[in-house]
């Protein structure tokens, strides 16, 4: 009765066959696009490793270059008729070593961290010549093929803790940034790292058609979809090269660390810290082996102290505390007070050496004087329009962060401490609420709890040259084409005026040419004027750090610098010369015949503890 | 005469191509499961090791089945029914919930959905049903085919398995067959195409093309009839109505005004005077066009509320990805992407058996059940794809053929029955691994792996074959 429908409904499965048959013929013949996703056997994606952007001094004299390394790749499923002699012999390693390299690689796969598909690293970093052979032999070692890379070479085994290394990233880098895979280098501290996104460029592809055995047969499609791998930029650092090294051998045998900056820009012109480490050392395959003997050397040559240490500023903080005094109308240039070998009052002694007494703040700055600082100090805390010692001590604390203390300045380089600025909440807390202005008195010459970095205090040098600004301190000077961040190039004011600074800048000058003594006078260098304060830090890890502040010339300064030598002594006795010939070296470019006894008296000075 | 049952009358080629289904599906789910990374040839644990012992209790099924008398078949039509329909009531309550939907028994090591019984029991209670002497597709019959499959239906959407309940619109192309109006068909096919035209464009627009097409037709009937004037006042009224609702749309800033009250409002003036004059002047055509219109707006308009309200987010999603409308390879979208993936890179020939990369290292999700199909697809190419279509197309038209030499309308309905549902599988399951269709999960005829789809197509196959044994035979 219906037998037609039967044809209807055998139509309906028809016309669904067909349907599907069409859109597997798109699919599967049609369409590329699929293909090309796919890995497919026939398909090779290499990548291309961008070289790594160059880096330069001030003086544009290079610094870190690139030098060619190559990984050999493996695919496992590809690898077959090994002649295992002669490839042990190509690539210079023993039978044994290649015994364990494929048992690696075989745990590898059963842990699924490699795949037999998949190209993995299977020797890492040949050198040049040892490519060179493996090229020749490469189409007798199926499975097998080289992937250039680029390794940093260094020009100056020196500025070790501003350049920072560069490592292969770690499982957790490629889960936080997918552009990295296993393999790939990455900075891993200083400028490396902070500028990775700059120095690294753009890694590109290239897709090679390969025959069953893996050789290339040329590019697939002409290149079509190949991307080319674009350098990374170069950095030109504000870092003055010859600087640094003289400053790391004037360190040689010390502990502490030389800052320099250039006052009107805020260019860091060297950063040494000591003991430090030729960076060389951490290159490539060498890595594993130095980077343990360097991080368990109970001197910390890793640690970057001009950065991260903290110091007490000792007597060079007694500026500060006089430009806080002056701005708040508490003393007055003229402003007398007097010093009998210190500052007594009831039980409470705190002792100064012998000078002239009263004097007046230039002086004070002149001779160091502790007294003058007792009082002068208390009577900022003590000062009637605060109402209370407690108050007084957060306007005096808001003053010290607008010189850039007790927070990070901000520098380009990653991992800077912050100091430490005791505030009232501090106080309050450590010594219960009641304390007075005599409670905290040690913070009048710099010592008790404030700790400052010796970048934040070389800052604090470059700010008083300037005579009350300063812009946030960075190495680097510009980027290829593109200039430097804008906190930079932002001038960040202390809001002291002008007149207080020439004041001290009178007390600096005097401390170092003052007639009738001054604390540097070593730091005399002929025809410059410099100005200076040094600084004798107690501390609780031993001797005094020696410490030195100090710009030159006075009128349109080129170089502020602080010294740090840890428990050396006196400010005057080590600090001051290491600084002296800095500034020598820097705004002479030599060491006057009449002053090369200081410099050899440094060069052959060793006050490491372990040293003795 | 030979006595022996499996001689007698079998159908060797339907055998045949059974066979070549399951040993070839065997082979893909033993590729998709081959770890070329471990190289092992053979492991108990495997799938292919379980699926091969599905396949022997499928044939030793088989054989049971070939020595049971055809009748059976017929008497315990409405038992089996019943039981399966107790079953799922079962499930709903004790069953395991996988992906899902709360579909399966779990015993011991093994574990199986009930709805494979429950379609050989609603085929077998169709059978039954159009059979009997007499039968006829009046109101009653219409209310007792659709009473028979709304059970099942209703039971399935309650466990969450929107794909298994659809198989049952399938039994529609038997009851057709057996001589169900062609407008229930035809009403079908409309409604699918009104959805999915509403779905990738405005429903409003939808409905105003679908208004036009069939005021044309009205027209045209009536002109047919000699009714020229009655024509042109329905196509003009319409035109009129339409264009002051428009202009009125225009200037409206009443928010719940819906441009879809455009062509209703007009449909509702044309409709109301188009069936006025065809009782009047006796033009039963014009009724029917009018149903159709009316179908078509209500879906049209529905499908937009439903996808908006009804629909749960993760329906909504495959929806617009299978449209285009989303992209999201990634996410909702990865499964479709990475089947296309893996089919895609197959090219025309394949690359050979175990040769398969994208469905292995489990880059394909449920590469041995759902999407098998990409594994014919990546290790056998276009030629293996296109091939497989061509035998299961051999396979359904071979059954849509035997079916017809049935002397019983039993057999024949129950051929319908089983040619429908493997129909209705192979189509659903294949679109959906090459995005024709969203994803439901619904598995390949002896393809997918999991034994109680298996056990139970076989089961629906071989009852088929054993009745065709009795071809000349009255079963009732």
């Amino acid at each position: 009765m219906y037998d037609t429908r039967k044809i209807v409904i055998i139509l309906i499965m028809v016309f669904v066959a067909m349907a599907i048959i069409i859109r597997l013929f798109c699919v599967q013949i049609l369409d590329n696009t699929y293909k090309l996703t796919a890995e497919s056997n026939s398909r090779r994606k290499e990548i291309q490793y961008p070289s790594r952007g160059l880096i330069f001094d001030r003086n544009g004299k290079l610094l870190v270059s690139n030098q060619a390394v190559y990984d050999i790749m493996i695919v496992p499923r590809e690898v077959h008729d090994l002649d295992s002699a002669d490839f042990c012999s190509t690539v210079g390693i023993e039978m044994d070593d290649l015994r364990n390299l494929f048992k690696e690689l075989r745990q590898n796969i059963r842990r699924r961290r490699a795949s037999s598909y998949k190209p993995s690293v299977f020797i890492k970093q040949l050198s040049g010549e040892r490519f060179a052979a493996f090229q020749e032999k490469m189409y007798r070692f199926n499975g097998f093929y080289a992937q250039r890379r680029t390794l940093r070479k260094y020009e100056y085994p020196c500025a070790a803790h501003v350049l920072g290394y560069v490592g292969e990233v770690n499982e957790n880098m490629i889960k936080k940034n997918p552009y990295y895979s296993q393999g790939d280098y990455i900075g891993i501290s200083g400028i490396e790292s902070s500028f990775e996104s700059y120095l690294r460029g753009e890694k590109g592809v290239n897709y090679l058609m390969v025959d069953v055995l893996g050789r290339s047969k040329g590019e697939f499609r002409d290149g079509e979809f190949d991307t080319t791998a674009v350098s990374g930029k170069d950095l030109t650092l504000s870092l003055d090269i010859e600087l640094q090294k003289y400053g790391e051998q004037l360190m040689q045998g010390k502990t502490g660390s030389i800052v320099a900056i250039r006052p009107a820009t805020g260019e860091i012109l060297c950063m040494v810290s000591a003991p430090s480490y030729d960076p060389s050392l951490l290159i490539g395959r060498d890595r594993s082996v130095n980077f343990p003997i360097l991080s368990s050397d109970p001197l910390k040559p890793l640690f970057n102290r001009a950065i991260q240490a903290w110091y007490p500023p000792g007597s060079t903080f007694k500026t500060i505390n006089a430009l806080i005094g002056l701005q708040e109308g508490v003393v007055t240039e003229n402003s007398k007070f007097p010093c009998n070998h210190g500052y007594s009052i009831g039980s409470f002694h705190l002792g100064c050496h012998g000078h002239m007494s009263p004097l007046d703040l230039r002086q004070s700055i002149q001779h160091s004087c502790n007294g003058y600082y007792c009082y002068e100090f208390r009577s900022i805390l003590d000062a009637p329009k605060f109402g209370g010692a407690h108050k007084a001590l957060e306007v005096w604390k808001d003053h010290l962060v607008k010189f850039g203390l007790g927070y990070r300045l901000g520098i380009d380089i990653a991992n800077e401490n912050r100091g430490f600025v005791p505030n009232t909440a501090y106080y309050d807390k450590a010594k219960g609420p009641y304390w007075n202005s005599l409670g905290v008195i040690s913070l009048s010459i710099g010592q008790g709890e404030l700790l400052l970095t010796p970048i934040q205090l070389c800052n604090v040098a470059a700010t008083i040259a300037n005579k009350g600004w300063f812009y946030t301190p960075h190495v680097v000077h510009h980027i290829e084409g593109e200039q430097i961040d804008s906190l930079y190039r932002t001038k960040r004011e202390t809001g002291i005026d002008t007149a207080y600074f020439s004041i001290v800048q009178d007390g600096m000058e005097a401390a170092v040419w003052g007639a009738g003594g001054g604390t540097a006078h070593g730091a005399q260098i002929p025809g410059i004027k410099v100005c200076g304060k040094t600084g004798t830090a107690q501390n609780p890890h031993g001797k005094d750090h020696s410490i030195f502040m100090s710009f030159a010339p006075r009128e349109e300064p080129e170089i502020a610098i602080t010294v740090y030598v840890e428990n050396a002594g006196f400010g005057a006795t080590w600090a001051v010369p290491i600084g002296s010939l800095m500034i020598e070296r820097y705004l002479t470019g030599e060491i006057r015949k009449e002053r090369k006894w200081v410099e050899d008296r440094i060069l052959n000075a060793v006050l490491t503890p372990t040293a003795k | 005469m030979n006595n022996n049952p499996y001689h007698k009358g079998v159908d060797w080629t339907i055998v045949l191509l059974y066979l070549a289904l399951v040993i070839f599906g065997w082979c893909n789910i033993y590729a998709a499961n081959f770890n070329p990374e471990t190289k092992v040839f053979f492991s108990v644990d495997a799938e292919y090791f379980k699926q091969m012992i599905w396949i022997g209790v499928s044939l030793v099924s088989v054989g049971i089945i070939m020595l049971v008398d055809s009748k059976l078949f017929v008497e315990i039509a409405y038992i089996f029914f019943s039981v399966s329909i107790v079953l799922l009531i079962v499930v709903l309550l004790v069953g395991k919930e996988v992906n899902g939907a709360k579909s399966w028994f779990s015993l011991g090591p093994v574990s199986f959905q009930p709805v494979e019984f429950t379609k050989i029991g609603t085929a077998l209670v169709i059978s039954r049903m159009m059979s009997r002497y007499g039968f006829q597709f009046n109101f009653n019959s219409y209310l007792k085919a659709f009473g028979i499959l709304l059970i099942p239906i209703a039971l399935v959407l309650l466990q969450n398995d929107t794909g298994s309940a659809l198989i049952y619109f399938v039994f529609l192309l038997p009851m057709y067959r057996e001589g169900m109006t062609t407008h229930i068909l035809v009403l079908g096919v409309l409604a699918i195409i009104c959805a999915i035209a509403s779905l990738l464009s405005d429903s409003a627009i939808v409905m105003g093309i679908l208004l036009l097409i069939l005021t044309i037709a009205i027209h045209h009937t009536f002109y047919k009839k000699g009714d020229s004037i009655d024509g042109i006042i329905t196509t003009i009224g319409c035109l009129v109505v339409s264009a002051a609702l428009g202009t009125f749309f225009y200037f409206t800033n009443d928010s719940r005004f819906l441009p879809e009250y455009i062509p209703l409002g007009a449909a509702f003036a044309m409709s109301v005077f188009a069936l006025t004059r065809s009782f009047i002047r006796r033009v039963p055509r014009v009724r029917i066009l009018l149903m159709y219109l009316w179908a078509g707006l209500v879906i049209s308009f529905a499908t937009g509320f439903i996808f908006e309200n009804v629909l749960i987010e993760h329906q909504r999603t495959r929806i617009n990805i299978l449209f285009g409308v989303e992209e999201d390879p990634l996410g909702a979208g990865y499964n479709v992407n990475q089947s296309l993936i893996a089919i895609g890179s197959g090219g025309a020939l394949g690359k050979g058996f175990l040769e398969g990369t994208q469905t292995k290292l489990n880059f394909v999700p449920k590469q041995s059940t759902d999407f098998i199909f990409c594994t014919v697809g990546e290790e056998w190419g276009f030629l293996g794809t296109a091939g497989l279509v061509v035998v299961y197309l051999a396979f359904f038209i071979r059954i849509i053929s035997m079916a017809e030499k049935q002397h019983s309308v039993f057999s024949r309905v129950y051929g319908y029955c089983v040619a429908s549902i493997f129909f209705f599988h192979f189509a659903v399951n294949i679109c959906m691994t090459i995005g024709l269709m969203p994803v439901i999960g619904i598995p390949l005829p002896f393809f997918s792996y999991g034994g109680s789809s298996l056990w139970g197509f076989s089961m629906l196959l071989f009852i088929f074959v054993k009745l065709d044994t009795d071809r000349n035979e009255l079963i009732r």
